[in-house]
């Protein structure tokens, strides 16, 4: 696509990376799995990221964020500046939010300290308790979360789906410029799903984007993405529209492997 | 949203967030707020070292009756003769030189009930140590001990009508002789072990608390213990006593200068709750780093009674602590809840003692210690069912967590149950500070100190939560100053 000629500091652009490639630890050796992505999003754009189990998409999008258990190779770019040396923290402070496929439990943290914390971190400002009650409120409202939640602790016993609800709530809170959410779909329920959804459209705007990993049209349906790439085996295999999604759908991936092995041999 | 909905929103912002931080300004460390001393000016400081010498004087100079005289010279004896613990850190135990330890030390000026009464240099420690504050805030009783004797002490007036007693200990030996020598080292023999015989010997200070049937002190009793002279050994000696269906909170804090070389603080406490009583014994101990912390605490929990220890242990070069509880009567309830902190050179070496010596008594140990750097902490219990003590419930929890590749954590639990009709449970946890929970802490923003103050201070929140808010702050406070600096 054209989008890929944008150079990545472009003022339109919000995220892009580049020849990336991310080794994990295996033994004394290293594996090879993200193997050379390139990906530009405009501001304003929703892409989806649709792949098999086990082609990497978790570990793009943990490495984008910085996870530091994976070496990564190649550029990443957030708002036009170069984020692939800075720690996590700080990618977080300029816009970059992850939504976990599994977010993690931190028994004895309560949601509401939790929130406080990384508020005041991206803002850069402690929040007066009365303004961020209010904005608890709101957002807790908006994700239709029971407030008991706020005193609860952070992920410890909830469900899988209260677990994605609450990612989406700090994605609302924190108003990132780029999110990846790493199948936030999985594991909701109808009425769920579609408050996520919603969530999601509502933290979107002309200024950000976002990457929303998935193995299901349905989340599509709601937050109808501009762009959807197949990911196998560590590349991005095609990039089109929604009529990507529906080909999958009824045809699986298998289809794709050629390309999947071209794209392998463009590299090698 | 609802009203109600709105107000938990708002009571759950954490009250207690705001509050520290306005309270702090967090970059003093220990010596800056806790490890300053005061210039020597006393009335009386022993000589280093111990013999019958010594004990005589603090007798003599007490003015005690000959009872205890006796009991003090036979206790000499018997920490002469006895060994020292085989268990706990060898090394660390070896290194006590007793010859070198001043064992009384008597502050100018006599104990005051006002504070401003007490010798001007004495207050402005305790002023420093937020001790006057605390009681105008949220105590109905104080006491401050200094080196060996008590320099302040008072008590609510309502609760004196009520029979309330609670006065230093050599106090009450004068006072209520006959209560004293009823209990005294009855709980504790002077032979229980080294340290406890130590402290029979050269015993100065500490509390006495007799709380009379049915009266319920629904607000916490407090006693501050203070060292300032460098080598000093401090032996208070408290007792605290709960009539039939009575109730009381006392809570000690204790802190120390840090010098270069050692201080001793070795006390006893003896604990009796007697039929349908409660008694909770809340400790916030913050030695600096040069104080051997070497504590013997047991209490008799009688029909029905609830005693229940919660122990927070910070700072000291080495602690041993074990307090225990002997459920003396049909369904009484123990508790004992520890956490422990152990930075560089540290070593925390606690636990617990539960003895279920009749029917339906229950029980519950959850011990939480935090390694960090190159300290070390160890989690040693026992639970000892005696036979005959048939329906006893009792459960053991002890999560170690470890901050960096140097920090050790040991457990050493011990079940000993002669009864079959008997439910023990036990869980024992040792984990690191996950890489997990730091990256998902670090992509919400938050650096990895931070983060790491996060889970830390989650991990002890089931133990804090335990505590009057504004110790439940000093804690946080506490753990965020030792958690500053490298992980080593
Ligand atoms: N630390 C690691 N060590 C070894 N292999 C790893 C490591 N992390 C990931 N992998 C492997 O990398 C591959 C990609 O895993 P990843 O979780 O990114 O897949 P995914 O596309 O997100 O799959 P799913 O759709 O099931 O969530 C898998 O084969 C996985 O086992
Ligand atoms: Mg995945």
């Amino acid at each position: 696509m054209s989008d890929q000629m944008l150079s990545p500091d472009h003022p339109s652009v919000v995220f892009a990376c580049r020849n990336l490639r991310v080794f994990v630890k295996d033994g004394d050796n290293e594996k090879l799995i993200v193997r050379g992505v390139d990906l530009t999003v405009r501001r304003g754009e929703k892409h989806a990221l649709m792949g098999p189990n086990g082609s990497g998409k978790s570990t793009l999008a943990a490495a984008l964020m910085g996870h530091p258990s994976y070496r990564v190779e190649g550029d990443i770019w957030l708002e036009g500046e170069r984020v692939d040396t800075l720690e996590p923290h700080e990618r977080a402070r300029r816009g970059l939010f992850l939504s976990f496929q599994y977010p993690v439990a931190v028994p004895g943290v309560t949601v509401a300290n939790f929130l406080r914390a990384s508020l005041a971190a991206r803002r850069g400002a402690e929040i007066p308790v009365r303004a961020f009650r209010q904005e608890l409120n709101e957002a807790f409202a908006t994700m239709s979360i029971d407030p008991s939640f706020i005193t609860r602790y952070l992920n410890d016993g909830f469900s899988g789906g209260e677990k994605k609800k609450l990612e989406i709530l700090q994605m609302l809170l924190l108003k990132p410029s780029f999110s990846l959410l790493d199948e936030t779909d999985s594991g909701l329920d109808i009425d769920a799903l579609k408050i996520v959804s919603e969530g999601i459209n509502l933290a979107s705007g002309p200024q950000n984007g976002l990457l929303l990993v998935t193995h299901y049209q349905r989340i599509l349906n709601h937050v109808q993405p501009d762009v959807v790439h197949v990911f196998m085996n560590g590349h991005l295999v095609r990039t089109g529209g929604m009529e990507l999604v529906s080909a999958l759908e009824e045809r699986g991936y298998d289809w794709l492997a050629d390309e999947a092995a071209v794209a392998e041999g463009s590299r090698a | 949203m609802s009203r109600d909905e709105e107000l938990a929103v708002a009571a759950a912002v954490d009250a207690r967030a705001a509050r520290s931080a306005e309270l702090t300004s967090l970059n003093d460390d220990y010596t800056a707020k806790y490890g300053f001393h005061d210039p020597e000016d006393y009335f009386l400081k022993a000589p280093k070292g111990l013999d019958h010498e010594v004990v005589e004087m603090i007798s003599r100079k007490k003015n005690e009756p000959d009872w205890m005289r006796a009991i003090r010279h036979a206790a000499l004896e018997t920490f002469l003769a006895k060994p020292m613990p085989r268990w706990g850190n060898q090394e660390a135990l070896a290194g006590i030189d007793f010859e070198n330890i001043h064992y009384y030390i008597k502050p100018k000026g006599e104990q005051a009930s006002d504070w401003n009464d007490v010798p001007d240099q004495i207050k402005r420690t305790f002023d420093r140590l937020g001790v006057p504050e605390a009681e105008r805030k949220f105590l109905a009783g104080v006491t401050a001990q200094y080196e060996s004797e008590v320099v302040y002490h008072s008590i609510r007036e309502d609760l004196t009508k009520l029979g309330v007693i609670f006065m230093d200990m050599d106090s009450a030996l004068r006072e209520h002789p006959e209560i004293v020598r009823k209990w005294f080292g009855k709980i504790i023999p002077t032979n229980d072990n080294k340290f406890s015989a130590l402290n029979t010997a050269v015993w100065s200070g500490g509390s006495f608390i007799y709380v009379p049937k049915g009266v319920k002190v629904d607000i916490p009793l407090q006693a501050y213990f203070r060292i300032n002279a460098e080598n000093m050994g401090q032996f208070e000696r408290t007792l605290i006593i709960a009539d039939e269906d009575s109730s009381v909170h006392y809570i000690e804090g204790c802190t120390a200068p840090t010098y270069s070389s050692d201080s001793l603080h070795s006390a006893v406490v003896e604990l009796v709750a007697l039929d349908r009583a409660r008694i909770r014994y809340t400790t916030i101990q913050n030695w600096s780093t040069n104080v051997y912390n070497l504590v013997t605490k047991r209490a008799h929990a009688h029909t029905d009674a609830v005693v229940e220890w919660v122990d927070g242990n910070l700072g000291s070069k080495l602690t041993m602590k074990y307090p225990a509880i002997v459920l003396l009567g049909e369904r009484a309830h123990g508790e004992v809840l520890s956490i422990a902190f152990a930075g560089n050179g540290q070593h925390q070496d606690a636990g617990a003692k539960m003895t279920h010596a009749a029917p339906n008594t229950t029980s519950r140990i959850v011990s939480k210690s935090i390694s960090k750097g190159e300290g070390r902490s160890s989690y040693r219990g026992l639970v000892k069912v005696n036979r005959g003590a048939k329906g006893c419930k009792t459960s053991v929890e002890c999560d170690a967590l470890l901050i960096g590749e140097h920090a050790v954590s040991d457990t050493y639990p011990t079940m000993d149950v002669a009864e079959s009709d008997v439910r023990v449970e036990h869980e024992a946890r040792v984990s690191k500070v996950g890489e997990e929970q730091l990256f998902y802490l670090q992509s919400r923003g938050l650096d990895p100190d931070k983060a790491r103050l996060m889970i830390v201070n989650g991990f002890i929140e089931p133990f804090v939560k335990e505590l009057p808010m504004e110790y439940a702050v000093e804690l946080n406070r506490l753990i965020e100053l030792e958690m500053e600096g490298s992980v080593g």
